[in-house]
């Protein structure tokens, strides 16, 4: 699907070009979109190495496990198998609150790493196991108490009440997580896949 | 009240987080600094591995952006979207927040300053744009970087969670901005 989806991008796009003879554009398009990227890419180096920097003292403190072991009651039945002293939990469940909290940035190094654990549970590397899919079927949702982003832009342009669109934001972010666990839970029972390998 | 507590979570979450790892590790007897700087060499790298996703996608939505591909496909959703309430400046910034968060927070920017942050397009693009995330970026990332090629129905749960995430925005801002 997802390679349906990139396909559908690049030549979707391309044929419209021809038919509008946008080819020129398009060219330097490609262009800046590479340039773009690895712009992105180095803008996150620093903020990066400051969160893993931090996540290790985390985890060598001890400090991790507490916190995982005081919110996996919460998440636990969403993840069968993985205990609350799995390095796996303590970072999905850092994952969720960086999210939660509006630090996008911090979000992201805790989900890569909490991949690279579920993946040391996964008996098929190549194959997404259950439980990677439900962390990013909760992970995209993005569950926000505090959607500091958008709060930054509506102060940024002038807003009188900027913080008028935390309530449906939460509302919206905790109908669209529900949704997302629903949906996961229905694929996994009715989905023509291989069987869950024991460690799902 | 709620703005407040808003306000005061949003200014002070990192500085506390920053301040309070290392203070709880030097109580514990950690290596503070050694340990923080041996955490943080894996920035770089990390960094570095999300390049290959993010050029994917960023060529791709940039391919379809700039030959007209993607005005089309708003031109064609436009009026169906109309009828249920989703004003037509806001249709680019549902199409492209599952792709880009950059391109994503361009459109709002623009709509903000365009519609006033204030306006009922305004709030609810702000909606919107705090509503969901960068799902096909995230997924490609996530399994990506530790080379699981079958993703199975990920994308397929994850895409259900935005657009339910999408239809609660406009309902929610349809009956608490007008």
């Amino acid at each position: 699907m997802v390679n349906v989806v990139w396909l559908v991008l690049i030549v979707g796009g391309i044929i419209v070009s021809g038919l509008h003879h946008t080819m020129l554009p398009v060219t330097e398009a490609i262009v800046t979109g590479t340039e773009k990227a690895v712009e992105v890419a180095f803008g996150f180096i620093g903020i990066m190495t400051l969160w893993l920097g931090m996540a290790r003292i985390a985890e060598e403190s001890g400090l991790m496990r507490a916190f995982s072991r005081l919110l996996a009651p919460l998440v636990s039945r969403l993840f069968p198998g993985i205990s609350a002293d799995h390095p796996a939990m303590g970072n999905m469940l850092m994952n969720m609150a960086a999210n939660i909290l509006g630090m996008g940035s911090a979000a992201t190094p805790f989900g890569l790493k909490a991949m690279e654990e579920l993946q040391s549970l996964n008996d098929v590397k190549d194959r997404a196991s259950n439980n990677m899919i439900t962390f990013l079927a909760i992970n995209t949702a993005s569950l926000s108490l505090v959607p500091a982003t958008v709060i930054a832009l509506r102060v940024a342009a002038g807003s009188k009440n900027p913080t008028v669109i935390v309530g449906p934001v939460i509302i919206a972010t905790g109908f669209s997580m529900i949704v997302a666990i629903i949906a996961d839970r229905l694929f996994r029972r009715f989905s023509r896949d291989e069987p869950p390998s024991a460690s799902d | 009240m709620l703005n407040h507590i808003i306000d005061t979570i949003s200014v002070w979450a990192i500085p506390f987080l920053v301040a309070f790892i290392p203070l709880y590790g030097w109580l514990r007897g950690v290596k503070i600094y050694d340990v923080f700087v041996e955490g943080a060499e894996e920035g770089f790298r990390m960094a570095v591995r999300m390049i290959p996703f993010l050029v994917g996608i960023l060529v791709a939505l940039n391919i379809f952006q700039s030959s007209g591909a993607l005005d089309a496909v708003i031109g064609f959703l436009a009026k169906p979207l109309a009828y249920l309430g989703v004003p037509g400046e806001v249709v680019p910034l549902m199409l492209v927040r599952p792709l880009s968060g950059g391109a994503a927070l361009g459109i709002t920017t623009g709509l903000l300053q365009h519609a006033g942050p204030d306006s009922f397009i305004g709030k609810l693009a702000s909606t919107l744009q705090g509503s969901t995330d960068t799902t096909f970026y995230v997924i490609t990332l996530y399994f990506g970087s530790i080379a699981v090629r079958r993703t199975r129905y990920a994308l397929a749960v994850a895409l259900i969670g935005d657009l339910a995430g999408f239809i609660a925005a406009v309902a929610l801002s349809h009956w608490m901005y007008h």
